[in-house]
């Protein structure tokens, strides 16, 4: 288990002084400056040593993402932080925002400052309306303070950071989409290139990340890039916070260890799986987008992205949904099937289209109402699907069922064949 | 998902005197000519104001930060979290429905919600002080199943603590919000009492709020 002393986010739960005193009692805005004084440089390469990869889902790593952004240009730079936590199973960043938004904040002025940008614009799901007035309150706290704004933190550089909301779209969690958001339109993701690197926010060289990849920086800072790679295997350093929901005894988030194997997690923090270990049936170990692992794998699962990764899924936002024995996989998907068309913003014909095919058809299958030659149909039309769109939204709807068919093949066709037994009984009769 | 204005629209609508004061604040947000950026939050609190979102109420934002009707009307239509018709004048009740709350029992809250409120999602109860929809995963899975309520969340509710918050409401009583088995946020039930139980926030669950 993770040592108390190596938690980034000792105030997760909100039990300790949300007070800037209690705040600052825990470490943050301690020595900014000072680390602000070692330079852009210097700042980016401890980043990129750490091994940090981005902890939104792509698992993108968070230094080289910023040296990609380009030096000495004259327009204004940007950093947009990610808070539109919308993937199904994920509740991580929603417990940063309001119980430790000062370590997010202080992220934003070190990384803003290592990439040279201006200002940060941190973009909260809509729904979040607690969570971003503890952040809103905490924004001004800073700027009271000193820590941002003119001249932050005694530094002699201007950075400003400001709060902005969605209301309610799922596709504002991808990058470009949360621009075009941001920026006052509808959300639909652009075509890359170019990047945001090169013309995201305004036309503007920006940088998009999420929230704990951010608010993690100044700890890494603090205690070194050795520190943190001294945590998890190899290429999957540090510390995580992991969201279980669904069938444990006690769900919750946790910060732990990456590479913390999936039964510690679950029992160890969880209470473990409803009716014990052996009750368990299959895991989404990543939030609704990465392919469901059954328990045969679950036995050995290391949590972190390149063990997920080998299995054909992946930790994306280390989202832990389990289900156990009771559970109706073929619903538990389809309604996954429904959120993506319900999310689908509808730019990209394959997945606009797609997404309501594929949904149609796993509500067929929950009921057994098909042929089992359509199993096939389906894969081959999230196929269709998956890598032809302008965004990741279209693979995410096609992965689940994916992973549905590839390990519980046998359970799909078993409802079929009982739907088409019944109904023969009952033409019979 | 077809979404359309309501065929029955207010005269006019305007800011209060504190959500203008509140609404020219958040154009200094963004650099000159930008102002566009502000829209979305502009119809929250209109939103917030009256309830739901208006045509006159979707012109006053557009006139206000100078963007053609048809821009604001596009965003208004686009995310979901804007009610484009009348909700429950108490409550409307978003009920969480994805796989995580599905699991633990979103779908006796949705009946719950069809027997005492309507048949129907986006419906009026018979009194019209109430509405629900189901809506995709609010983001509280670790406190599933949970239900937002203008700006709360409720969480951790089962069929009996989602019919005594329902019957709370009725009956003018603010419920207090967060967790329904004394969970303080997302720790895992059994560490509650080791951390010692804080007082919960007395926030009012309603709309309330930005109202004058």
């Amino acid at each position: 288990m993770l040592k108390e002393k190596d938690k980034i986010f000792p105030n997760i739960y909100g039990f300790h002084d949300r007070s800037l005193k209690g705040v600052m009692s825990r470490g943050v805005w301690v020595d900014t400056k000072a680390m602000i004084s070692r330079g852009s440089d210097d700042i980016i390469k401890t980043i990129k040593d750490s091994g940090l990869r981005g902890r939104g889902g792509a698992g993108f790593p968070t230094g080289l993402k910023w040296s990609f952004m380009p030096k000495g240009t004259e327009k204004p730079k940007y950093l947009v932080i990610n808070a539109d936590e919308s993937e199904p199973g994920t509740c991580k960043d929603r417990e940063i925002l309001r119980h430790e938004p000062h370590s997010l904040l202080e992220g934003c002025l070190l990384a803003g400052i290592a990439m040279g940008c201006s200002a940060a614009y941190i973009y909260i799901r809509g729904e979040y309306v607690r969570e971003r007035e503890q952040l809103e309150i905490a924004i001004a706290e800073a700027y009271e303070k000193g820590f941002i704004g003119k001249n932050a933190c005694k530094s002699g550089i201007s950075f400003d950071v400001y709060s902005h909301h969605g209301a309610g779209a799922y596709i504002c969690g991808e990058e470009t989409a949360l621009l075009e958001s941001l920026e006052g339109r509808k959300g639909m993701p652009r075509m890359k290139p170019p990047f945001p690197a090169g013309a995201g926010l305004y036309g503007c060289p920006t940088t998009v990340n999420n929230v704990e990849s951010i608010a993690v920086v100044p700890t890494i800072l603090k205690r070194g890039s050795n520190w943190f790679s001294s945590l998890g295997r190899k290429n999957n350093h540090g510390t995580k916070l992991f969201a279980i929901s669904g069938h444990v005894n006690s769900p919750c988030v946790v910060e732990e260890e990456m590479s913390i194997s999936l039964r510690d997690l679950i029992d160890k923090h969880c209470g473990g799986v409803t009716g014990g270990w052996n009750n368990l049936k299959a895991v989404i170990p990543g939030g609704a987008s990465v392919p469901l692992i059954p328990k045969s794998v679950c036995d050995n699962a290391l949590m972190d992205f390149d063990w997920l990764k080998e299995q054909s899924s992946g930790l994306g936002t280390a989202a832990v949904i389990v289900m156990d024995q009771s559970t109706d996989i073929i619903k538990a998907i389809w309604r996954l099937s429904k959120f993506y068309k319900h999310e689908s913003c509808g730019q990209c014909t394959p997945c606009r289209e797609g997404t309501g095919w594929m949904m149609r058809i796993m509500e067929r299958l929950v009921k057994g109402d098909a042929s089992v030659d359509e199993i096939d149909m389906l894969i081959e039309i999230t196929k269709q699907v998956e890598g032809h769109t302008i965004c990741a939204l279209g693979d995410a709807a096609a992965w689940p069922i994916q992973g549905l068919i590839r390990h519980f093949r046998n359970e799909v066709e078993d409802r079929i064949m009982n739907y088409s037994t019944r109904k023969t009984v009952q033409a019979a009769e | 998902m077809l979404r359309r204005l309501s065929e029955d629209q207010p005269e006019e609508f305007s800011f209060s005197n504190r959500n203008l004061k509140w609404a020219k604040a958040q154009l200094k947000k963004y650099p000159k000519g930008r102002q566009a950026s502000a829209v979305i939050p502009l119809l929250w609190r209109a939103q917030e104001q009256e309830g739901w979102l208006s045509k006159p109420a979707i012109e006053f934002v557009a006139n206000f930060l100078d963007m053609p009707y048809i821009r604001v009307l596009e965003v208004a239509t686009f995310y979901f979290m804007f009610h484009l018709k009348p909700v429950g004048s108490k409550a409307h009740f978003q009920v969480c429905g994805t796989t995580p709350c599905m699991l633990r029992g979103s779908e006796a809250l949705i009946d719950v919600c069809k027997s005492r409120i309507n048949g129907k999602q986006h419906s009026l109860s018979a009194d019209g002080t109430m509405s629900w929809e189901e809506v995709e995963c609010l983001g509280g899975c670790a406190n599933s199943p949970l239900v937002q309520v203008g700006s709360d969340y409720f969480e951790d509710l089962d069929k009996d603590s989602f019919e005594k918050l329902i019957s709370d409401i009725e009956g003018d009583k603010s419920p207090v919000p967060g967790s329904r088995i004394g969970r303080f946020s997302s720790e895992p039930s059994n560490t509650t009492e080791k951390y010692g139980r804080r007082k919960l926030s007395n926030e009012n669950a309603s709309i309330e709020r930005y109202r004058d």
